[in-house]
């Protein structure tokens, strides 16, 4: 990295008080960070035309870090806030970060019904597989017969295929990686960031302190090997929609032509002005 | 210009007179013409209207659109307003202004929806979690379903807070000959003028009436319900906490003595009812009746803001007062309010009616 990229780098980040961060030693999320922040320089994203929106939950922490607008909205409420954001000021880069039990289980409505809505914005999923916050509780996205803080004797209920529910919901574009596939994270990322419409990035984001434990994983570093050895790019699979036991990565949707809400809204406008 | 309009409808249109040009909401009765008439109004005049999944979704909307810098509302009725709750919280908490129209019906939970109530005195006040104080106002009538909304708005902008309009069933859809004013008086909050590094979102010197940042301003602003410093990044250290709630708390302290809305008639007089909402007009028709068969006078006292409720105005009014007598249909929420924090030393008489009927000036006569 040059000199300049990095005064960029750190210029992205509220270097002023905010460090250093609360994230746990050997968590994902503040790769997850660097990546996005990579991203933005990249496609020369401006700070201040863009608005990150985060939930509660470890994956909100990005919004206290980042030098731009954040809005730091309730526990499973970013993509309502995001609609506001988005509809009141259209020429703001929106962004949403939340995880799986942010986006999944309490905003789980708010993120169908965004999808269906296709209104402008990208929203990244930390998936962990567990409430980091509050300690490894079961989320909606935790393997059925995992452990974790509130399910000692296994995890009995289905899990949650974040990308196979945002297609289905909606969405025009969606993809997954890992935090051990750094820079196919962030081709992801730019890729959604540069659609428009109803953009969703599944990260598998490693939780060394509760999930990793949980399982018997280990530290960090396995973790990631973890990752790297669940991991399948979709085009080595026949229908990434079929595969178990393992995180396809790649762009599973990628849909052409539909309008976003913001255009239809401005045919309303017209409309109603006749 | 007069015209036939419901309350529903007046409402509509007061906030767009004060400038709300975003409404996000949920279907419910008794408030769904108000979402209406917007969803047809809004987009005419570049604004915007969308229905969202639910209640929670619709507040939240609408913090981020005040937080963007657009006047926004939403409107419900109980059960949507349950759900709103920690959303109201949060508008509370990150001063985000806007205006959040609840027009009652019976209840609890599903209850009577077509049936008018004014049960939710109490979770106006004190619905969302901790402690903030809350600015709620109570139209009569149709042409004040108009003026409150257009008051709810202004007041919401200059005190960087969500304002209820607590409405009932029956002044939602009833039906008034008005004439609307060709002018009213709208409050914009400017935007600040210090470069970015000098501007602190919470502010002492911006507490209230005071240019404030919105999201694409280039300030970048970090918006949180968490306890936070004057530049919004969370700290949850005793004092800092203590500060924040106590600028929650000074927002309508401040401010009480022009926020107290209400007006009164004859408070000389042995008898004084204490009246608002719908129920406020069947009061003002039990004064006429009882001083016509009885040749006394009745004194009626009209709560067009009940809170901040204004004991301390009242503690003076009613000084007088042999006996107050304060009929709602509920079972009895602002009269403890009265005869608590007016502490009279005369009898406070409670008239309830709670079977989703009008309290009929009939009830008011036989309480005097």
């Amino acid at each position: 990295m040059s000199d300049i990229k990095k005064d960029r780098f750190l210029d992205f980040l509220r270097l002023d008080e905010r460090f250093p961060h609360i994230l746990c030693p050997g968590c994902g999320v503040g790769t997850i960070m660097g990546t996005m922040v990579r991203a933005f320089i990249d496609l020369k994203i401006s700070q201040d035309e863009l608005c990150i929106v985060a939930g509660i939950g470890c994956s909100s922490r990005v919004s206290f870090y980042l030098d731009c607008d954040t809005f730091h909205t309730l526990h499973g409420r970013t993509l309502p806030a995001a609609t506001g954001v988005k509809l009141a000021r259209p020429d703001l880069k929106v962004v949403v970060i939340g995880g799986d039990g942010d986006i999944m289980a309490i905003g789980g409505n708010h993120f169908i019904h965004t999808a269906r809505r296709n209104l402008d914005i990208t929203v990244i999923v930390i998936n962990n597989f567990t409430y980091g916050m509050t300690g490894g509780q079961y989320s909606p996205t935790t393997p059925t017969y995992d452990k974790a803080a509130t399910a000692p004797f296994g995890n009995v209920e289905r899990s949650f295929d974040v990308c196979f529910i945002a297609k289905a919901a909606g969405a025009v574009f969606v993809a997954r990686s890992t935090t051990f596939h750094v820079l196919h994270f962030k081709k992801m990322l730019e890729l959604a960031l540069s659609k428009r419409g109803f953009s969703v990035v599944e990260v598998s984001s490693q939780c060394p302190t509760f999930y990793g434990r949980y399982q018997g994983i280990g530290d960090a570093v396995k973790m990631l090997q973890w990752l790297k050895e669940r991991s399948i790019d979709v085009s080595k699979v026949e229908n990434p929609w079929t595969v178990k036991d393992k995180f396809v990565i790649g762009v599973l949707h990628d849909q052409q032509d539909v309008p976003p809400y913001t255009e239809l809204y401005q045919m309303v406008r017209e409309r109603a002005r006749e | 210009m007069k015209q036939l309009l419901s309350g529903n409808e007046a409402c509509a249109i007061g906030a767009i007179r004060a400038g709300v040009r975003f409404f996000a909401g949920y279907p419910i009765t008794p408030s769904t013409e108000i979402a209406e008439y917007l969803s047809r109004e809004l987009p005419k005049i570049g604004g915007t209207f969308i229905q969202m999944e639910d209640e929670i979704g619709s507040i939240l909307c609408i913090s981020g659109v005040a937080a963007a810098g657009v006047k926004a509302m939403t409107a419900t009725s109980g059960p949507g307003f349950s759900l709103m709750q920690e959303g109201i919280g949060y508008a509370v908490m990150a001063e985000l202004p806007c205006v959040v129209v609840n027009v009652m019906r019976i209840g609890p939970a599903t209850g009577a929806p077509t049936r008018t109530s004014q049960g939710d005195v109490m979770q106006t006040r004190f619905g969302t979690h901790g402690d903030h104080p809350i600015v709620v106002l109570c139209p009569s009538s149709v042409r004040e379903c108009f003026d409150l909304t257009v008051a709810a708005v202004n007041i919401s902008e200059r005190l960087r807070i969500p304002v209820i309009v607590l409405m009932d069933e029956i002044v939602g859809h009833m039906r008034e000959v008005v004439e609307l004013p060709t002018e009213v008086k709208v409050w914009q909050a400017s935007r600040p003028k210090p470069p970015r590094d000098e501007y602190f979102h919470y502010d002492d010197s911006n507490n209230y009436d005071a240019p404030v940042a919105s999201f694409g301003d280039g300030y970048r602003i970090h918006l949180t319900a968490l306890t936070h410093r004057k530049d919004g990044f969370p700290l949850d250290d005793p004092e800092i906490i203590k500060w924040n709630l106590d600028r929650l708390r000074a927002k309508i302290e401040d401010n009480r003595s022009w926020l107290w809305d209400l007006d009164y008639v004859d408070l000389g007089a042995e008898s004084v009812v204490v009246g608002y909402g719908s129920t406020a007009r069947s009061v003002i028709e039990a004064k006429q009746q009882y001083e016509y068969k009885t040749g006394r006078r009745v004194g009626v006292l009209r709560l067009r803001m009940i809170w901040p409720f204004p004991a301390e105005r009242l503690i003076g009014l009613l000084r007088s007062a042999r006996r107050v007598i304060v009929p709602e249909m509920n079972q009895g929420q602002l009269y403890r309010e009265v005869e608590r924090t007016v502490n009279l030393h005369v009898p406070v008489v409670s008239v309830q009616r709670y079977d989703g009927e009008m309290l009929t000036p009939e009830e008011i006569l036989s309480a005097l």
